[in-house]
C-alpha cells in the first residue's frame, strides 16, 4: 500500500508554514489511502470525497498540532477516521463509540461456517461480483471493528499505529480487529459457498 | 456445517490474531501448526481467514481516486496550480483529458 517510492520527502517545515507546494505534495502522495479508507468507511463515492476533502482542510489547518511523533500518513489516517465516524453519526443521528463491543464475548466469534473456498479460481475470487460482495460485507461490521480492520489489514498500519489513529489501546484493537476478520469469514464463506462446485453424490 | 470445538481447536481461536499476524513464541506457534495439520476443520478456518484478508487486500489495491475526483479535491483546496504535477513520479505531469 506505500506509494511513496520515489518522490522526494516532504518538507515537515514548509508545510507548517502553510506553504502551498508542500501541501499539494501532502495531499497528492495521499489522497489515494485516505479515499480508500473513506469509502469503505462510508460506503459510497460522494461521502468518501468529501471525508477527503474535509480531511486535508483539517489537517491544512492544523498541521501545527502534527509533532513528527508518528509518521504524517498515521496523523492524516487518524483525521479521516474521525471525520468518517462523524459523518456516520450525522446519519444515524445517534452516537458511535469508538471502543463499542469491546467487552469480551467469546460467542460472537467462533466459526460457523467450514466451507474450504481457498481452491476457487482466483478469476472467481476477484470478480466484480465478489468485489461487490467484499464491499457489501465490510458495510456490515459495526463502524468500530469496521475501522480496526481497514487501518490494519488494508492499509497495512502495525497494531500501535492503528490503535493510535483510532485513539484506542492496542488490547483493544486486537479485539475489535478479531471480530471483523471472523466475522468477514463468515460473510465471504457464506457467499462462495454458492460458488463452489456440487459434489457429485 | 457446524464446527465442534474441542480444547485444541479454543486454544487455536484464543490465538488466532496472533498467529496470523505472526507475533507468536515460537513454541506456541509449533503447538498450533501441530494442531491445525491434524484438524481440518481449524485448517480451513485459518486458510479462509488468510484469505478474506488477502481478498481485501488485493481490491484496496484496485480502488484509487479517479482523475476527475482528483481534480476536484484540488479545486475545493484552492490548489488547482498545482493539478497537473505528479508528485509520485517526479518531473512528469497528469494528464486531466
Amino acid at each position: 500500500m506505500n506509494n511513496n517510492a520515489n518522490h522526494p520527502p516532504l518538507d515537515l517545515g514548509a508545510l507548517k508554514q502553510k506553504d502551498k507546494q508542500a501541501f499539494a505534495q501532502l495531499v497528492d502522495l495521499n489522497l489515494d489511502r485516505i479515499f480508500r479508507l473513506a469509502l469503505k468507511m462510508v460506503g459510497n463515492p460522494q461521502d468518501a470525497e468529501d471525508v477527503l476533502q474535509e480531511t486535508f482542510i483539517k489537517a491544512y489547518n492544523n498541521i501545527d498540532s502534527f509533532k513528527g511523533r508518528s509518521k504524517i500518513s498515521t496523523w492524516l489516517y487518524r483525521i479521516a477516521t474521525n471525520e468518517a465516524l462523524m459523518m456516520l453519526r450525522r446519519r444515524k443521528d445517534g452516537i458511535i463509540h469508538i471502543d463499542e463491543g469491546v467487552e469480551t464475548d467469546q460467542g460472537d466469534i467462533l466459526p460457523i461456517q467450514i466451507v474450504d473456498w481457498c481452491c476457487l479460481p482466483e478469476k472467481e475470487m476477484m470478480s466484480n461480483e465478489t468485489r461487490n460482495h467484499l464491499h457489501d460485507a465490510v458495510q456490515t461490521l459495526s463502524d468500530a471493528n469496521r475501522a480496526a480492520f481497514l487501518l490494519r489489514d488494508v492499509e497495512g498500519l502495525s497494531t500501535r499505529e492503528a490503535a493510535e489513529a483510532l485513539d484506542i489501546s492496542e488490547s483493544a484493537l486486537k479485539v475489535q480487529l478479531m471480530r471483523a476478520r471472523m466475522q468477514l469469514r463468515e460473510e465471504l464463506s457464506d457467499y462462495f459457498a454458492t460458488k463452489m462446485p456440487r459434489e457429485n453424490t | 456445517m457446524n464446527h465442534q470445538h474441542n480444547m485444541g481447536c479454543q486454544n487455536i481461536l484464543k490465538n488466532l490474531n496472533a498467529y496470523i499476524d505472526e507475533y507468536l513464541d515460537a513454541v506456541l506457534c509449533g503447538d498450533i501448526e501441530a494442531h491445525i495439520n491434524a484438524c481440518s476443520n481449524c485448517q480451513i478456518v485459518v486458510n479462509t481467514l488468510k484469505k478474506t484478508i488477502q481478498l481485501y487486500q488485493i481490491d484496496g489495491q484496485k480502488t484509487t481516486l479517479t482523475a476527475e475526483a482528483r481534480r476536484r479535491l484540488f479545486a475545493s483546496l484552492d490548489l488547482d496550480d498545482y493539478v497537473n504535477q505528479d508528485w509520485k513520479s517526479p518531473g512528469k505531469t497528469i494528464d486531466q483529458t
